[in-house]
């Protein structure tokens, strides 16, 4: 960083967020922003790199990970994430706002999220403005419901004066309680504390009705259910400025994949129908959905190898994100530049930072993608700091070669 | 399952095919004959149980029989310890329940532990669903479930099916109506899936909040009218209904929970004239049940069905144990 070389990539298939489809084409860098992309004039002082035919793409964006896994983030082609706030110490508090934007640099970003209320605890805000001085790019309710609508009501309307956008998690607390599974066959078989699925609904419809009065910006970090997309899709067609995010379990499972006290596909919320895995795809292919995270959060033995119900939820998503999330490129569902809308660019707009895209002035965090290279998915052998993946063993297709962060190759 | 048809087995079966499972998990796994054979080789028990004062019977001798309970329990745990000892087992009881072992934290490294100690069968009890497993996946030697939170108690389920099959002389077609708290009970889940797969019609009934969603896929068809379950009906099963419930969270009161659902003399008149009572204990008199009925000397099943479990359990630590006691054809 920090020199003014100048790098042209040629040869590679350009897939531009702002584009309605990948094309040939050449991106020249400048020190660490993108100056141009497309069909561009290679100044005589640039380097020449040839992608040799790969696709070439924003850095992923991953709006929503548990923890800083660098070496998991880099293989799946991630150079930032926005941190949740739920951490040992939860992330309240300018200090330790500060420390974790420092965690990856410089071959990774980390933009953390505030926590909207002191300890997460739901009831008193926390100090949202300084953490956004110190770094902080969007205010989460952490991994669970606010239950008082009065607090949430004062978050959304605070956040919206720092033109913050808020986080929510969609699952009605009271609803959802202990349970560790939706109420379906499933969880009657395996005897497992479940919730019906309409938690989801009832919470997005709350926290819309309270928007609508605050204004401001509100994501749902993980939209799981049909009723909850429906919800969504009338909100923006009112003009409420809403987005959603959703994770490639929910589009690739359903919660079918707890049978045998799977630890490893217990996650929040938790796996749904098959009518409601296929409402997510849908979402997904309508626009609906603005956001896809790998909601990474590497589990050990110790959280994971326990019964059901006392397994901590969580899944080690980063490495498996962009092959996952390509299969819906392979099936129809969407193009590949609008994935990297949903894994780059959208992020990027909702955290407010410049990168996720092409615009000249962009940051140069870029990876080179075979996205039919083969590979097989196993816990035993990630690059993440657990392998609790319920994808173990799936043939996958997709593999990022190389990885840019601000103008530099790792 | 249609009503009143039982799969039967593919061809005639010997040795361990008769019951090709290391373990007892569960109901879930079993085909209906081999519910049918270990109800069989219970009745052998039932017998030699009955037949005087020695009972004594030494082909477990040597063997080391671990009854690991993680969550407290006196009938089952000294029902296996009855089982156990009648075959000449070496019975250890570990009370884990009251040890500083806490749910889930250490159940893996206990696993390997009680491995360690060459048990030759143990039974567990846990209070999280699916437990037994994570455990039996750890272990060696033949595991028994006897009860992992909300999901199976199967040994419950075979001794029901068998106090049942000995009263009536037959299972198919029996209307049995199970009553209670279906949503947190893994006695109602493996009688479910027992009572479906040997041919009974079986209803459940509960207040909408104690009905676990989707009940239907356990062979089961839900109720939530007492009296309509109980109409016509064969078989009647009490549920215990835990204390936690009645504090308003699911149900609003005792007194409601009893007029609404506890079983009078009034309200079992509605089923067949000869109905059969259980209970799988321990009952709240005058909450789901009243003495009347539990005590009822023809319509009241609830003690044999204590002697049919310990006659149930020697059978199951029977063809468990099997294989490694060299039986011919079992290895």
């Amino acid at each position: 960083m920090g020199t003014n070389r100048k790098i042209a990539i040629t040869g590679g298939l350009l897939a531009d967020p702002a584009r309605e489809s990948a094309a040939p084409g050449t991106l020249l860098i400048g020190g660490d922003r993108i100056l141009a992309a497309g069909q561009v004039d290679i100044p005589s002082d640039a380097e020449r790199i040839d992608a040799g035919g790969l696709v070439i793409a924003p850095g992923l964006v991953d709006l929503g990970v548990f923890r800083t896994d660098k070496p998991a983030f880099h293989f799946g082609g991630i150079t930032r994430a926005a941190l949740m706030p739920d951490q040992s110490m939860p992330l309240d508090d300018v200090g330790l706002i500060r420390e974790a934007t420092r965690k990856g640099k410089p071959d990774f970003w980390v933009h953390p999220i505030a926590a909207a209320t002191r300890g997460l605890a739901g009831k008193e805000m926390a100090e949202i403005g300084l953490m956004q001085q110190a770094g902080a790019k969007a205010v989460a309710t952490g991994r669970q419901w606010i239950a008082d609508s009065g607090v949430m009501w004062r978050i959304l309307s605070y956040a919206s004066g720092l033109g913050l956008t808020v986080i929510s998690h969609a699952e009605d607390g009271g609803l959802a309680g202990k349970a560790v599974a939706t109420s379906g066959e499933t969880a009657t078989r395996l005897g497992l504390a479940s919730a019906p699925a309409c938690a989801e609904a009832m919470a997005i419809a709350r926290d819309l009705a309270l928007l609508r009065n605050t204004g401001g910006a509100l994501h749902f970090r993980l939209v799981t259910t049909g009723a909850g997309f429906d919800l969504i899709r009338a909100a923006k067609a009112e003009g409420l400025k809403v987005s959603c995010g959703v994770s490639p379990s929910y589009f690739m499972l359903s919660d079918n994949a707890v049978t045998d006290y799977r630890t490893f596909a217990r996650m929040s919320p938790p796996l749904r129908s098959e009518d409601d895995r296929k409402a997510v795809i849908a979402a997904v292919a309508d626009g609906t959905v603005d956001v896809i995270t790998s909601s990474h959060d590497p589990c050990g033995p110790e959280d994971k190898r326990l019964p059901f119900a006392d397994a901590e939820p969580g899944v080690a998503g980063a490495e498996t994100l962009l092959a996952l999330s390509l299969n819906l490129v392979r099936d129809g569902h969407l193009g590949i530049t609008a994935l990297m809308r949903l894994l780059a660019a959208n992020p990027a707009r909702i955290l407010g930072v410049d990168a996720g895209d092409f615009t000249p002035g962009s940051a140069a965090d870029i990876i080179f993608i075979d996205p039919d290279a083969p590979w097989i998915v196993d816990s035993a052998r990630m690059a993440a700091a657990a392998g609790n993946t319920p994808f173990d063993r799936m043939p996958v297709q997709g593999r990022v070669r190389r990885l840019m962060k601000g103008g530099i190759f790792y | 399952m249609p009503s009143g048809t039982v799969e039967s087995p593919p061809s005639t079966l010997v040795g361990r095919n008769l019951f090709p499972h290391r373990h007892l998990l569960g109901i879930a796994p079993l085909k209906p004959w081999e519910i049918r054979f270990l109800l069989d080789q219970a009745e052998h028990w039932v017998g030699i149980n009955r037949s005087g004062t020695r009972k004594h019977d030494d082909r477990l001798k040597g063997l080391t029989q671990i009854n690991a309970f993680f969550e407290n329990s006196t009938r089952t745990l000294l029902s296996f310890e009855i089982a156990g000892k009648r075959l000449g087992a070496d019975v250890v009881n570990m009370h884990a329940a009251q040890s500083s072992v806490k749910k889930g934290e250490t159940l893996i490294d206990t696993a390997v532990t009680l491995n360690a100690m060459r048990a030759d069968v143990i039974v567990i009890r846990h209070g999280s669903s699916g437990a037994v497993q994570l455990i039996a996946d750890k272990v060696d030697c033949p595991v028994l479930n006897a009860g992992d939170g909300w999901h199976e108690h199967p040994t419950q389920a075979l001794l029901d099916a068998l106090t049942i099959r000995r009263r009536r002389g037959y299972i198919e077609g029996q209307i049995v109506t199970i009553c209670g708290d279906v949503l947190h009970s893994r006695v109602a889940r493996s009688n479910m899936l027992s009572l479906a797969a040997l041919g009974a019609q079986v209803r459940v009934v509960a207040p909408p909040t104690l009905m676990p969603a989707e009940v239907e896929c356990m062979g089961a068809t839900p109720y939530t009218s007492f009296d309509a379950a109980l109409d016509g009906a064969d078989v009647v099963m009490m549920l215990r209904i835990q204390n936690e419930r009645m504090d308003g969270g699911f149900i609003p009161s005792t007194r409601e929970y009893h007029r609404l659902y506890g079983l009078t003399p009034e309200r079992l008149a509605l089923a067949k004239p000869d109905v059969l009572v259980m209970h799988p204990g321990p009952m709240n008199r005058g909450v789901e049940i009243d003495s009347a009925v539990a005590d009822h000397p023809d319509h009241s099943a609830i003690t044999e069905q204590v002697e049919m479990g310990v006659a149930v359990r020697m059978a199951c630590l029977d063809v468990l144990t099997r294989g490694r006691r060299g039986v011919e054809g079992w290895s």
